[in-house]
């Protein structure tokens, strides 16, 4: 079976439906499946649930996705490097559901893993807890939370092969590989694509099984939030850029 | 006087033990990594999936692949290690981080703290937060003792939780509380230079011991 398609818009065709719920990888801008992320634009799919931790910030990322009023509902941790997100939330246009970000990822991780709840310590005693159960195990109070699986999962990695075997690049890992396991079909794009015994199978992040299609990004565009920098000293070497991936 | 905002990064830092794997805070807890003791060696933990972070990289060598949880942009040491975001915080969650140091709008006697949001006011989410304060070892709070002349150290929160009964120590501008969470309550241990018992007393809401051992 081919798992290649050419670009970002026939990887998804078939898969769109007004209403479906989509998981997104990326903390912040970094490690977003861009690519894909404006292919959903251009096809003008709407009332959607985005699952992923941030919403992009102001036309960028899935930003892009408020600025056409395509999202119905975010389930997000933190949303706020977004205008467009608070304006379109104060007038009612669009529903929030804030997670705390490990309970985010644990309730994607379990989704992906089968596994549809689990009990955790995280938001006891807050608003989090409210309507939701909580039990006592071995004398400490616990909340329980939902596994949360997708239609379809976007995804960005930074080598892949044609079999879906995936390997990210430093923290541009974040949310991506949960993702790819909870999703009904997952989608990845790979800045570098290579053939099957091309990545060390040690080295595989996450296993072909979970990515249905893939497209080839070779130029993605990165974004960086906040560019922050120290002055170089004289004797300071240059920073260590770690070993191949 | 009261101490600066680097001042009480510096106390906070007296808290990191040699082998410590610690979670630092947006805000002053950041500044806590530029007061690392001599000889203390600590792995500073990002939540968005990085052990072992570096400083900010010098002009030029900025990877956007490279971030902190404030999504500024860090660099890699040898140390290092990257990780997802379940695993980031099964890290979190299941306790093997030592410590973690962060900032408040109200933390209460009773270990309570308030930190992710107002209510009428624009709600941004909570992100890592209550993760954090649920699951790490030590919780350490860093803020300003009073804002806008309210103290911020209180009977009860009346902010929505990020967590309940999960502080350990609160440092301010004023001094150094310990909390025991187990009901005893917050305990005075250190004064910041030229404040005065009075001047805390007066200007703190929550109720508080004073160690017998109170240094300044």
């Amino acid at each position: 079976m081919n798992k290649v398609y050419a670009d970002a818009k026939s990887a998804l065709a078939g898969l769109l439906k007004d209403g479906m719920t989509i998981m997104a990888g990326g903390f912040g801008l970094c490690g977003i499946p861009e690519s894909l992320i404006l292919a959903i634009r251009e096809s003008g799919v709407k009332n959607l649930t985005v699952v992923s931790n941030n919403c992009g910030i102001d036309a960028t990322g899935l930003g892009v996705l408020l600025d056409s009023r395509q999202i119905k509902k975010m389930i997000s941790s933190y949303v706020g490097e977004n205008k467009t997100f608070m304006q379109q939330f104060l007038a009612g246009e669009l529903e929030i559901e804030f997670n705390p970000q490990g309970t985010l990822a644990e309730r994607i991780r379990a989704g992906g893993a089968g596994i549809p709840a689990f009990f955790t310590r995280t938001g006891v005693g807050t608003q989090i807890a409210e309507g939701k159960e909580v039990r006592e195990f071995n004398g400490e109070r616990y909340v329980m939370e939902r596994g949360l699986v997708a239609d379809l999962s976007i995804v960005h990695a930074y080598r892949g092969d044609t079999e879906g075997n995936l390997v990210y690049r430093k923290t541009a890992r974040n949310f991506n590989p949960p993702m790819a396991t909870a999703g009904k079909v997952t989608v990845a794009e790979v800045e570098h694509l290579v053939q099957p015994g091309d990545i060390n199978p040690d080295h595989i992040v996450t296993p072909g099984i979970y990515v249905q299609r893939m497209i080839h990004v070779p130029n993605a565009t990165k974004h960086i939030e906040q560019r922050t920098v120290r002055k170089r000293q004289k004797a300071d070497a240059p920073a260590g850029t770690g070993g191949d991936i | 006087m009261p101490w600066t905002r680097d001042q009480m990064a510096a106390r906070a830092a007296k808290e990191l033990k040699d082998g410590f794997y610690v979670n630092l805070g947006i805000g002053i807890p950041t500044l806590v990594s530029n007061y690392i003791p001599e000889g203390i060696n600590v792995q500073l933990q990002s939540e968005n999936g990085m052990l072992g972070t570096g400083p900010f990289p010098f002009e030029g060598e900025e990877d956007a692949d490279l971030i902190n949880a404030g999504k500024q942009t860090v660099t890699e040491l040898p140390t290092t290690s990257y990780f997802n975001s379940a695993d980031s915080f099964a890290m979190i969650r299941g306790g093997h981080i030592d410590l973690a140091i962060l900032g408040a709008m109200q933390v209460a006697q009773n270990g309570d703290i308030a930190n992710w949001m107002i209510p009428g006011k624009l709600v941004k989410g909570m992100g890592g937060a209550m993760d954090l304060v649920g699951g790490v070892k030590k919780v350490v709070v860093v803020m300003e003792h009073a804002a806008k002349g309210e103290s911020k150290l209180l009977q009860r929160c009346n902010l929505p939780l990020t967590g309940a009964g999960v502080v350990d120590m609160v440092i301010t501008d004023l001094g150094v509380f310990t909390l025991d969470k187990s009901g005893g309550g917050l305990t005075l241990i250190e004064l910041a230079p030229d404040v005065t018992l009075d001047d805390i007393k007066s200007k703190t809401e929550a109720s508080f011991k004073v160690a017998n051992t109170l240094t300044q």
